[in-house]
């Protein structure tokens, strides 16, 4: 187990396209880091860059504190596992999990033993004659995981792995992962689009966009704490509600033809008169109290999800989705409004966030 | 409905009986004359029931021959042409799939061109070249030789077509998981790429074998000796001008026997083929 540094990594593939535009990581011993991002982003690239299996156009690639850009994959000593797993199809579950191995010269009582172990551990003890077409996806992704996990590598880089289980062993397999890691603490680089899978199974999110990392931290600090626009509405679902408005004073905002919100007046650097883009989550919204300064939210139609409910409409010009639970407020139109420390406030040319560093 | 479908399945089991007929009548025919003597063939008097030299003319084009014409028995003539059809088989499929290998995996310079340096030679073959070819075999010594029956014919921009499209249907991670359990370009030609490549293998073997049995126009050429004559040739050179001479009754034994090998490894190879295609299904 190992450490894992990126340092200003960069990636032109031969057409010209920028894929990864600088990106400096340091991903720490034992943790679990998800690369987070929306598609074409540079995720995958970014991993594989990690891997070997694409070259570094510049910046460096360490791995327990040794550059290895211009080591083969196979002696990075790392283990990968792809989205469609990428089995040996003519090959039975052991061989496919014995395969690395053997090709290392390692003894065959050694193989014998970590298969043995992996399989316990992951519940395909009973498969291991099979060939892998006669499985499930979900025991296909178990061998994959299998064939890293006997390898006992430096570091483990998954690419989306989940995103060919349907939606329940999706979130089975992700909790099993997560399990797996605690158990294992084994340095883990996991690549998804899906922001749930991000927040439920890391230490560190790393948000990506465009080739470049938007935001790095732990899922609830940047869940709480978004660094930019793009961060704020990728991370949790419903996404942010994101509304143009204006300081109107100390701790207090104004949404054109909306009402006023209170913020916390410490956490941002903003003066009076200031243009900002104001960002409340879905879930921080709550009805007004009488007396409250408010927004005047019309309502639009709502969606009944069980244990909240979703209120869409607007406020003021902007679009806006409330989720509430408990009776639901009568009449068309009503007031909201948030804790303090819920609103953000972003600049609206740069997207950035205002917050007070 | 039951009426309906038994009508429905009557008329193309007619039909295929029909064409069965056609096709396997004259085989009928030629297996009849090849259990009769000569003169009764000779005088047109076969019949559509076979004779009863059954052992005798097999046994004699088998391991004695005709009397002028060939000068060798019709044993040494399938040997010949079962080293023949074996090499030009085992080598095309060599040849092409560690070309096509090279070519698909690998990046090289002039890999494009050498492609389709390839890919020309479907314009070139044997007949078109023939004589330049023949130039290069007689020079190099080859006449008379099984070098010289087999290589000429075996590289094959066909075979190196087809297993190019194959292997552009494996999946790129599959190359990328072997290069990170450490296997090389050998390794992964050998343990996955073969593997994989196991039905196409048999199905090429198979049309490839074929081919080779049935050349007829370059062994004539590059073959002078008795002893190296194939099968086909032989057959040829049995047929003399003057009916009268010909010993009609060995032309047909010698026919029925040209056609074992390709039945056999068609028959055998299509087992195969069969669990392979179950096997790879997904
Ligand atoms: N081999 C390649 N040649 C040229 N451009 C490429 C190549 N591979 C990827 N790209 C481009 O690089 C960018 C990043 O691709 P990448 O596969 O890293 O995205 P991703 O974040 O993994 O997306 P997804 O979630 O869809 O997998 C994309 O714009 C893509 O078109
Ligand atoms: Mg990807």
């Amino acid at each position: 187990m190992a450490s894992v540094t990126l340092q200003d990594v960069r990636k032109v593939y031969a057409g010209g396209v920028e894929a990864v535009k600088g990106v400096s990581l340091d991903i720490p011993n034992g943790s679990f880091t998800v690369l987070l991002g929306p598609s074409g982003c540079g995720k995958s690239t970014l991993l594989r860059m990690i891997a070997g299996l694409e070259a570094i156009t510049s910046g460096t690639v360490s791995i327990a504190g040794k550059v290895v850009n211009e080591v083969e994959p196979a002696e990075r000593d790392i283990a990968m596992v792809f989205q469609n797993y990428a089995l040996y199809p003519h090959m039975s579950v052991y061989d496919n999990m014995a395969y690395g191995l053997r090709n290392r010269g390692t003894a065959k009582e050694e193989i014998e033993k970590r298969v043995a172990e992996a399989a316990k551990l992951l519940a395909i003890g009973d498969f291991l004659k099979r060939k892998p077409r006669e499985l499930s996806g979900g025991q296909r992704q178990r061998v994959a995981m299998g064939r890293a996990i006997v390898r006992e590598p430096q570091a483990f880089l998954f690419d989306e792995p989940l995103s060919n289980l349907d939606a329940k062993l999706r979130v089975q397999m992700r909790i099993e992962i997560r399990r797996l890691h605690n158990r294992l603490k084994a340095t883990s680089i996991f690549v998804t689009h899906d922001q749930i899978e991000a927040m439920t199974m890391a230490d560190s999110i790393v948000v990506m966009n465009g080739g470049r990392v938007e935001q790095t931290g732990a899922p609830n600090h940047v869940y709480r704490f978004p660094a930019t626009r793009f961060v704020a509405t990728f991370i949790g679902s419903p996404a942010m509600n994101l509304l143009p408005g204006r300081i109107a004073g100390p701790g207090e905002a104004e949404i054109a033809g909306g009402g006023r919100i209170a913020f916390d007046p410490n956490a941002f650097d903003v003066t009076p008169g200031r243009e900002v883009e104001i960002g409340i989550r879905p879930e921080d919204l709550r009805l007004a109290g009488s007396g409250e300064g408010a927004l005047t939210f019309k309502k639009d139609f709502a969606e009944e999800l069980g244990a909240t409910r979703l209120f869409h409409g607007t406020v003021g010009e902007g679009a806006v989705v409330v989720a509430l639970s408990g009776p639901a407020p009568a009449g068309d139109s009503f007031g909201l409004s948030a804790a303090p420390d819920a609103v953000h406030l972003f600049d609206p040319a740069s997207g950035d966030s205002l917050r007070r560093a | 409905m039951v009426e309906r479908r038994r009508f429905g399945d009557v008329i193309p089991h007619l039909i295929l009986l029909i064409g069965i007929a056609i096709v396997a009548f004259p085989v009928y025919l030629c297996f009849v004359g090849s259990t009769l003597d000569q003169a009764t063939i000779a005088n047109g008097q076969m019949g559509l029931t076979p004779g009863p030299l059954f052992f005798e003319t097999y046994w004699r084009t088998l391991f004695v021959g005709t009397s002028g014409t060939t000068r060798e028995p019709v044993a040494t003539m399938m040997f010949n042409s079962f080293v023949m059809a074996l090499v030009i088989a085992l080598g095309k499929i060599a040849i092409s799939i560690i070309s096509s290998y090279a070519v698909v995996y690998f990046k090289f310079p002039f890999r494009m061109a050498a492609f389709w340096m390839i890919f020309v030679t479907l314009m070139l073959p044997v007949e078109v070249r023939i004589y330049p070819t023949y130039k290069i075999a007689a020079d190099l010594n080859l006449l008379n030789s099984y070098a010289g029956l087999t290589l000429p014919l075996i590289a094959s921009a066909t075979a190196t077509l087809f297993f190019r499209q194959f292997f552009m249907t494996i999946p790129d991670e599959l190359i990328e998981a072997s290069k990170l359990d450490g296997a090389g370009p050998f390794r992964f030609f050998k343990d996955t790429v073969l593997p994989l490549s196991r039905t196409n293998i048999a199905a090429l073997f198979v049309i490839l074998f074929i081919y080779g049995w049935n050349q007829y126009l370059w062994p004539i050429l590059i073959t002078t000796h008795d002893d190296m004559q194939t099968i086909v040739i032989g057959i040829k050179k049995m047929i003399v001008t003057a009916d009268a001479l010909t010993e009609w009754n060995v032309v047909m034994a010698t026919a029925m026997l040209a056609m074992l090998p390709p039945v056999a490894v068609v028959v055998l190879m299509q087992r195969w083929f069969v669990k392979g295609l179950v096997e790879t299904e997904k």
